[in-house]
């Protein structure tokens, strides 16, 4: 275990260190949820309407964004073939790097997606889901994209692959992330959705690390 | 509405996807056959 | 020497496909030249889709190979990953391209179903946005396959893609399907229906006999074909 909090530790260091590529993503975020309403036009109705819908889109497409570079410094440097080498699992430094990556990204659009939802006329009680079911789902939305980013190690147009691996995958998570907001303006049924979502992110935790592990060995092969 | 054209596109639709494909695939084939062969790599 | 070793098990497979090629051929001619005669000719219009159905003798076998096609993938992936199966990996980057194209033509001909029968070319109907997410991890197994210099990195990354991707079927098909009956008035017609009279199933068993016929001759003159590539591949690097 000792393994898993030094790395951890680690990734979180390196990323305290160099703020500004956490910021980059929020920004991103943030700039990307206000175009919507330019696009579509400032219809409170309309905005409260799709507002869960949006926000998880643009959390879905800022936590992809920056998963790029999860393995890949490690994998030009050499680490992780220590890591390869290490006497502890690779599937819990798989574990690792994710829940890095979702301390540094899906834990901050977590706190940062209700204030968005101010801007989209979201009532209380949707402000609150929304934070919730992101709370809950993105972790699910790392370990996706983790699997993602360590399939697409060293391939040609990387970023661009990565997105397109990721995103039918993200299908389920979106569903009922979003629906769960929804459910709480149309009225019943969040439970549901937040226990189908939290059963979804159990099972990317219980399956995932193995296939990212798989992905990391045969890309250090 | 007439259905008749609907249903002429649809089977059109699978000529050009199922015949572009195994077309496609067979001249691969062959070129393939034909680069192994300038190689002397073929076999018999 | 070790690719004379490696191309062992494929070249047992030429020799199988040479021989088993002409005659599987002959067969699907045959089997697609009834089928299409009694889809096209020989059965009546349907009491409720008229001649649209149709449409349905192509349209249903395409969504059930290009799901069989993907559950191919998933087991020539195990097969590369757990036994190392030399041939499972050129015929998952045969089959891949295979299995998309039968999931676009079921996707074109659903649209095409869909104008005359729904009154729009699509629906956000559950089986329709299934198969159209299915057909995109068909295009994410084609690309990340082929976007590695070194083929064999491209055929294991696809074959761990292929697998997370069948135990995500049946959760994308139960979420797609939740979503759908939330937004969706039940009101939309579902394909297929409950019964299927027998004047419509003897041709649509026939058409989707000769699409498995024309499905496993396309996988086989492909895996030929990467066969022959992966040889001129190792020819050039030794040379």
């Amino acid at each position: 275990m000792s393994g898993f909090t030094a790395l951890l530790a680690r990734d979180l260091r390196l990323v305290w260190r160099r703020p500004g590529d956490v910021m980059v993503v929020l920004a991103f975020f943030v700039v990307a949820t206000v175009l919507f309403p330019l696009g579509i036009g400032p219809e409170t109705n309309l905005l409260a309407r799709i507002a869960a819908g949006i926000l998880w889109c643009a959390a879905l497409f800022a936590a992809l964004l920056s998963l790029d570079r999860l393995f890949a410094a490690d994998y030009e440097d050499g680490a992780l073939d220590l890591l390869l080498l290490a006497p502890w699992p690779l599937e819990l430094a798989a574990l690792a790097k994710c829940l890095a990556h979702w301390i540094v990204t899906g834990l901050p659009l977590a706190v940062l997606a209700p204030f968005m939802g101010l801007l989209f006329g979201l009532s209380g009680e949707g402000l609150a889901a929304l934070g919730l079911t992101l709370l809950v789902g993105t972790p699910a939305l790392s370990l996706i994209g983790g699997l993602a980013a360590a399939l697409t190690l060293g391939a040609r147009r990387g970023g661009a692959l990565l997105a397109l691996l990721a995103l039918p995958l993200c299908v389920p998570t979106l569903i009922f992330g979003a629906g769960a907001v929804e459910a709480v303006a149309t009225g019943g049924g969040f439970l549901t959705h937040l226990a189908i979502l939290g059963a979804l992110a159990l099972l990317s935790l219980a399956t995932l690390p193995w296939a990212i592990a798989a992905a990391l060995r045969q890309a250090g092969e | 509405m007439s259905h008749t054209p609907f249903i002429i596109g649809a089977y059109v639709v699978a000529l050009l996807g199922f015949g572009g494909l195994l077309v496609a695939s067979l001249l691969a084939r062959r070129r393939i056959k034909r680069e192994l062969g300038h190689r002397g790599l073929e076999r018999r | 020497m070790a690719s004379l070793h490696v191309l062992a098990n494929p070249a047992r497979f030429r020799r199988f496909s040479q021989k088993v090629l002409p005659v599987l051929s002959g067969a699907t001619a045959l089997v697609l030249a009834v089928g299409l005669y009694l889809a096209l000719v020989e059965s009546p219009p349907d009491y409720q889709q008229g001649e649209t159905v149709r449409i349905m003798f192509i349209h249903v076998p395409s969504a059930w190979l290009a799901m069989a096609g993907y559950a191919l993938l998933a087991g020539l992936g195990a097969a590369l990953l757990v036994w190392r199966h030399p041939l499972a990996a050129l015929m998952a980057r045969a089959a891949a391209p295979v299995g998309a194209v039968f999931a676009a033509v079921c996707l074109l001909t659903g649209s095409l179903w869909g104008r005359p029968m729904w009154g729009t070319y699509w629906v956000w109907d559950a089986r329709l946005t299934s198969m159209l997410l299915l057909f995109f991890l068909y295009l994410g197994h084609i690309a990340l396959s082929r976007a590695y210099d070194d083929a064999e990195r491209g055929d294991r990354a696809a074959a761990i893609l292929a697998l997370v991707g069948v135990i995500n079927l049946p959760v994308i098909k139960f979420s797609v399907d939740w979503w759908n009956t939330l937004h969706q008035p039940a009101s939309v017609m579902k394909l297929g229906g409950p019964s299927i009279h027998p004047a419509i199933l003897t041709p649509l068993m026939v058409m989707a006999a000769a699409l498995l016929l024309l499905f496993v001759v396309l996988v086989m003159v492909r895996t030929e074909t990467e066969i022959d590539r992966r040889r001129l591949d190792a020819a050039e690097r030794a040379q």
